[in-house]
């Protein structure tokens, strides 16, 4: 057994650098749609509203995967060609994002309105209440279900394998097609690898946590 | 560039009696595991709570390593491995339904769990002080008070484990995603099937989830009043 | 006492009214507050009193009338002679004039103490950090707290909370400031060290002060003049000793007498 993980671990450990990447390029993109739909969806001006909305309840009402397969075989249509991993991205961090936007939407509204009276009442313009009062209250409201955002997003990273990008999942069934007797050995590495990055990410994003609110939570 | 934009309407009702056939897979293999999850989950969430903390510990690792490993590895695993490992030749369907019902379980533990937690503490020792034997608390005093409020959210699970089951394809379900992929690939024009796909999903769940949501409101002014 | 025609207003209420939906909270009120006046609103509760002071803040729009601060409409513009509803601009401007202490105090909790007392007179008034400590320090020894300058406000009780936001609201040098029901989310044992600050800085003079509150012997002891609002109208106003000895109108009388006998 030892020499067939001997065996299997080098490639897999490619694999393990391409779910990484795609994992890291995915978040920061997921990141930055969720702020900005969130922020959008509660923008002043109603069709700011209703484009972010409908936006978000398309992508949240179709599936990753349909997406994921649309963006590869369908923008080709439009001209538009990509490869695996920019797709892989792109469908990712857009599909986490819709769903991140409900976290920054929901944070944001969950700080107390006396906040925002307060700082109107100290004369603080639109902009200044939001960058300085509400968005850093917010923050530390979002760094925990950011977390587990995260930890789906790892989880769909292994769907790249139907666009036959060579990530961990996808390494790995090529090895278990050549290597039928020893399936076993095979996912059960791959679950284990998979459960290993999941906890180094929530340990990192318990601390964060730790930094972000240090004893500032009322 | 155009003339590969024209988007093919024979070609489209060509494809959809097999995308409606192929929808009652996707339907049954969604409530299959749905019905696996929602009796998984509530056994994870009770044993959790087991007096004995080996038990409970158990559970929550079980719970925690469910969580964070992808569904479609999970599949792989029950679709691959237990025929050569174990001897168990499943079909698609089944394996589908013990890999979705299973992972998704360990979410509704979470939903079960803030339930329980929910029920005032008292509950319990009124329980106890009338001498109501552990399985009778449970199924006596503190789930009829734990689970209906909790059917909102375990209807958006419904609606999240139906957008997921195009992920049992690997495992070749032939659910609307896997149809859409077979016939695409015989022309390799994917740009009507795929669509297709996704506007089903959208009409499918985005009523579904407005209902959920409706229960929702109507839950909580219950509650409030 | 209040006879100052010879003065010009710092606030003046016109035919206020305020609705919310079919529910109308205040029924037409007229007040003029005067440079360094002292008022106290009492009141029962759903009297709309705190209304009155939170339109002043620019937190609640009138449904009709208008608030003029320093001779300047608050709500609305002239525009070609005619009366146009006030944008942010124009809020902005004159909203500098006034300050406001919540009963809930509304600290921001993500910043220290100081920088609550600071943050808006860099912000706002664009003061450099250093120049905004000084007088964000100056307040807070004023309010009796500098050495909780480096504390979060979770660390501080409630009547400590509430001198900090006094010095907030301070710092930004209003020419009228809104006190609404600052004591009344305190626990009884920490209410005096509030009134305490707030009537040093009464003392002080120079700023006008809407008192919106329950305590009837510190707006006896601190107010120039008294308004008793009920039913969204006031209904009797003048000097302290005329409204707490010789009440007039038997609403203020039912009103004084059962408060008296909670007490």
């Amino acid at each position: 057994m030892i020499g067939a993980i001997a065996q299997y671990l080098p490639p897999m450990l490619k694999g393990i650098g391409v779910t990484v990447q795609l994992t890291l390029f995915s978040s920061v993109l997921a990141l930055t749609v969720a702020f900005l739909l969130g922020l959008c969806r509660l923008s002043r001006y109603s069709l700011v509203r209703g484009i972010s909305y409908t936006f978000v309840e398309i992508i949240r009402g179709t599936s990753l995967l349909v997406q994921l397969f649309w963006f590869y075989y369908v923008m080709p249509f439009f001209g538009v060609e990509f490869s695996a991993m920019t797709t892989g991205v792109l469908a990712i961090g857009l599909n986490y994002g819709a769903y991140g936007s409900e976290i920054v939407r929901s944070s944001i509204l969950a700080v107390p309105k006396g906040q925002t009276e307060a700082a109107i009442a100290l004369n603080l313009t639109r902009w200044q209440r939001m960058i300085h009062v509400i968005i850093p209250q917010a923050l530390m409201r979002m760094v925990p279900p950011f977390g587990n955002l995260l930890i789906e997003l790892l989880k769909g990273t292994s769907l790249v394998y139907f666009i036959t990008l060579a990530d961990l999942t996808y390494i790995s069934m090529t090895l278990r097609n050549t290597n039928y007797a020893d399936s076993l050995i095979i996912f059960t590495l791959l679950l284990l690898i998979y459960f290993l990055i999941a906890q180094l990410m929530t340990l990192g994003v318990r601390w964060v946590e730790k930094r972000v609110t240090a004893g500032r939570l009322a | 560039m155009w003339n590969r934009l024209d988007w093919d309407w024979d070609y489209t009702m060509q494809f959809l009696p097999h995308m409606f056939s192929a929808l009652k897979v996707t339907i049954a293999v969604t409530f299959a595991s749905f019905a696996v999850a929602l009796i998984g989950g509530l056994l994870l969430a009770m044993l959790r709570r087991a007096r004995y903390k080996g038990i409970a510990y158990l559970a929550g690792a079980f719970v925690e390593f469910i969580r964070s490993t992808p569904l479609i590895v999970q599949a792989f695993f029950i679709f691959y491995v237990f025929p050569i490992s174990f001897n168990l030749v499943l079909s698609p369907f089944t394996a589908g339904v013990i890999a979705l019902g299973i992972h998704y379980s360990t979410y509704l533990s979470e939903v079960y769990r803030s339930g329980i937690d929910a029920v005032d503490k008292g509950q319990w020792e009124a329980a106890k002080a009338l001498n109501f034997s552990r399985m009778q608390t449970w199924m006596r005093i503190i789930l009829p008070q734990a689970i209906p409020p909790l059917i909102p959210v375990l209807g958006n699970y419904l609606i999240v484990m139906f957008k997921e089951t195009p992920i049992l394809s690997a495992i070749t379900l032939m659910e609307i995603m896997g149809v859409a992929k077979q016939f695409g690939s015989a022309s390799w024009r994917f740009l009507e099937p795929v669509t297709m796909v996704g506007l089903l999903f959208l009409l499918l769940s985005y009523p579904s989830s407005l209902l959920v949501r409706y229960a929702e409101t109507r839950l909580n002014r219950q509650r409030g009043s | 006492m209040n006879m100052r025609s010879d003065e010009k207003p710092i606030v003046r209420y016109r035919n206020i009214r305020k609705s919310y939906g079919d529910l109308e909270v205040i029924k037409g009120i007229d007040l003029d507050i005067f440079p360094a006046e002292k008022i106290a609103v009492i009141g029962p509760s759903g009297s709309g009193k705190t209304t009155l002071g939170r339109m002043l803040m620019t937190l609640e729009e009138p449904s009709s009338g208008t608030i003029e601060v320093d001779g300047e409409l608050l709500w609305h513009k002239k525009v070609n002679g005619k009366l146009v509803r006030a944008d942010e601009k124009h809020l902005h401007k004159i909203r500098g004039k006034i300050g406001m202490v919540f009963q809930h105090f509304n600290l921001f909790p993500h910043m220290t103490i100081l920088r609550n007392v600071t943050e808006a007179p860099v912000r706002v008034k664009g003061m450099s950090r250093k120049e905004a400590e000084k007088i964000g320090m100056e307040m807070l020894d004023k309010v009796g707290l500098i050495d909780k300058k480096d504390n979060y406000p979770s660390q501080l009780s409630g009547g400590q909370k509430q001198r900090v936001a006094i010095a907030r609201a301070l710092v930004m040098d209003p020419k009228v400031m809104v006190f609404d029901e600052v004591t009344s989310a305190l626990d009884p044992e920490l209410v005096g060290e509030v009134l305490n600050v707030i009537k040093e800085i009464a003392r002080e003079g120079k700023m006008a002060m809407m008192l919106i509150t329950h305590e009837m012997d510190f707006a006896r002891e601190v107010a120039d003049r008294v308004i008793f609002t009920a039913d969204g109208r006031i209904v009797e106003e003048g000097p302290p000793e005329q409204i707490f000895e010789h009440p007039k109108s038997e609403r203020l009388q039912n009103f004084l007498s059962r408060f008296m006998a909670k007490v």
